[in-house]
């Protein structure tokens, strides 16, 4: 290509208009379409109460003494972790919904920032996982669920889960980009989810994994973030004696840092360059 | 609007557009016509700033639409081949939200919003979730959209497709409305009756090519005169046949399915006057007798060899350059 490409730039007042505009788009959709969220809810629920009920007792004996003998407390901070990764694979299952009813290729026709859609669509996916978040919380407390540290702790242990949730989302919007069809993301986002979820310490302490399951659990960014979530609200005891509450914390944020670093540019490009 | 040159080819292999040349004045109805893949699409998202071509340039409303898309999406709307509103909001909404994205203020997006729906006739459903709908009325629901942002040119990818026969006309009094009052529409149509019906001019693409240009009158002329046709009864065919051979020497033609012969005109209404006075002395009483001018179908068969229409018997010719499956990569 000969043409020399003069990019007309968008003013930052523009994009922001523009994300918001799109983010309440996508929130309507929550709001009008009240089961969407029922059922987003149901299913970490759901979780919970199994969880909680059919492998609490079995499970209780054998945590850490930070969890006061009591598998919700253990079991709670984990599914915050495993809520906000399943939640952000909604990012993937809206993106290619746009793309196949062709909205998304009424939105590249409009003049609006480039980077408004993925924006919209990841600011509202993280505004309707802080809403799925707190009422699995609501529960989790009617339960029997107790923070061991402070209200602070808690706090900060959802905005961690927040933050990770908020940068996985770009990964799913690379993986929808990619797949473009809502059938294939489907299985694109929760395969390689799945097995993540459970090789990490959601679950289980990964103490009793082998050790060519556990050198990979202990590493990866799910059992990172699970092992933050533990120490802001059971406590330093949750964790391994090697590990600090403030260092698991730091690597989490790390973590959450480094996919949204590198999957945000990506996704971004990816959208541009569709073209079928 | 002009588009010079424009090659696009998906894969290194599938060539969606060869070559295409377009040049039209503003203010028209441009109506691109071809069968299912035969390009349209690509084209139009070339134009739409969707999709670059691989070589070649295109002008929407002066301005350059590959070194400058940002420009051009002020100045263009498009309605794609699926209504892209959303269901879970009200009629009102979907117009608003893309007037706002189209950076009209909110005040401005709600004022343009009552009168693009006023004008859809959809005032009354305004309120209301799209889910409501039928499918005629997202389709309208989809070109108020397009054309909130008082864009100078619009696209319409086949407007009518899948829609009821009712609501088909109502598109076509809403085109026809906005041309009035000075927009510029390129649509795209695998209906013959519709391009005829709308276009100032006419093109028709096969297999990624522009193969032909005009205005519909200047097409049919291409396929030369017009045809007398007539049905009789079955018993003074034979003689109806001999006496029409007698009238300017071309050999008449009896298709057996609609029952009619045909004769070549090539002198219009004289010739019609000659075939009344040649039945008439010879005692022949048609039940039917017309001068037929050749409709854009007949131009199509002529120029492609194969019928517009027909997508489903050459499945073979489906994917090209378009997108519901949406990864021909």
């Amino acid at each position: 290509m000969t043409t020399t490409v003069t990019r007309t730039r968008m003013s930052p007042g523009h994009a922001i208009k523009d994300t918001w505009v799109i983010t309440k788009r996508n929130l309507l959709r929550n709001v009008r379409l009240p089961q969407l969220l029922l059922f987003a809810t149901i299913q970490p629920v759901m979780f919970l109460l199994l969880f909680n009920y059919v492998f609490g007792g079995a499970l209780g004996q054998s945590l850490p003494p930070a969890a006061n003998g009591q598998y919700i407390n253990w079991i709670v901070p984990g599914l915050l972790v495993q809520v906000a990764t399943f939640g952000s694979g909604q990012t993937a299952l809206g993106l290619t919904e746009d793309l196949s009813k062709g909205v998304i290729d009424r939105f590249r026709s409009l003049p609006m920032a480039r980077s408004a859609v993925l924006a919209g669509r990841t600011l509202a996916d993280a505004i309707r996982n802080g809403f799925v978040i707190t009422l699995m919380l609501a529960v989790g407390f009617v339960i029997g669920f107790r923070w061991q540290t402070s209200l602070f702790g808690m706090l900060g242990a959802m905005l961690v889960a927040m933050m990770f949730a908020y940068a996985l989302s770009w990964v799913m919007a690379s993986i929808g980009l990619a797949v473009k069809n809502p059938e294939a993301a489907q299985s694109a986002v929760f395969l390689p989810v799945f097995p993540l979820v459970f090789a990490s310490s959601v679950f289980v302490p990964t103490q009793t994994m082998p050790d060519w399951l556990r050198s990979f659990a202990d590493v990866q960014p799910i059992t990172v973030t699970a092992n933050a979530l533990r120490g802001l609200i059971l406590g330093r005891d949750a964790l391994l004696p090697t590990q600090s509450v403030s260092g698991q914390v730091w690597a989490a944020i790390a973590w959450a840092a480094g996919i949204f670093v590198v999957f945000a540019p990506l996704a971004v490009r990816q959208y541009r360059r569709i073209t079928d | 609007m002009s588009v010079m040159g424009v090659n696009k080819t998906f894969g290194g292999t599938i060539e969606a557009l060869v070559d295409v040349n377009l040049d039209f004045e503003p203010g028209i109805i441009y109506g691109l016509l071809g069968p299912n893949g035969a390009g349209k699409t690509t084209l139009i998202r070339v134009l739409t700033t969707l999709l670059k071509p691989d070589s070649g340039s295109a002008r929407v409303a002066g301005v350059d639409v590959i070194s400058d898309p940002v420009t051009a999406r002020t100045r263009l709307g498009l309605a794609g081949q699926f209504a892209a509103v959303d269901d879970y909001l009200t009629g009102r909404e979907n117009v608003e939200m893309v007037g706002r994205l189209y950076n009209l203020s909110r005040t401005d997006a709600a004022r343009r919003a009552d009168e693009v729906l006023e004008r859809i006739h959809l005032t009354d459903a305004a309120e209301r979730p799209v889910r409501t709908y039928s499918g005629g009325m997202r389709r309208r629901l989809d070109l108020a959209a397009s054309m909130i942002g008082r864009p100078q040119v619009l696209f319409l990818d086949e407007p009518t497709t899948g829609i009821d026969p009712r609501s088909r006309v109502d598109v076509w009094d809403l085109i026809e409305d906005l041309v009035a009052d000075g927009t510029t529409i390129l649509l795209t149509t695998q209906y013959l009756d519709e391009a005829d019906q709308l276009a100032a001019r006419v093109g028709v693409i096969d297999e990624g090519r522009l193969i032909t240009e005009g205005t519909p009158e200047e097409l049919k002329d291409k396929l030369g005169g017009s045809v007398v046709e007539l049905t009789v009864d079955d018993d003074t065919r034979t003689r109806t046949m001999d006496t029409l051979r007698s009238v300017n020497g071309d050999e008449p033609v009896y298709d057996a399915g609609s029952k009619r012969i045909s004769l070549p005109a090539p002198d219009g209404s004289a010739t019609l006057i000659q075939v009344v006075r040649a039945l008439d002395d010879a005692g022949i009483a048609p039940g039917d007798l017309s001068l037929r001018k050749p409709t854009l179908d007949d131009v199509f068969m002529t120029l492609t060899g194969h019928v517009a229409e027909d997508t489903n018997k050459s499945p073979q010719r489906g994917r090209r350059g378009r997108q519901p499956e949406r990864n021909p990569q």
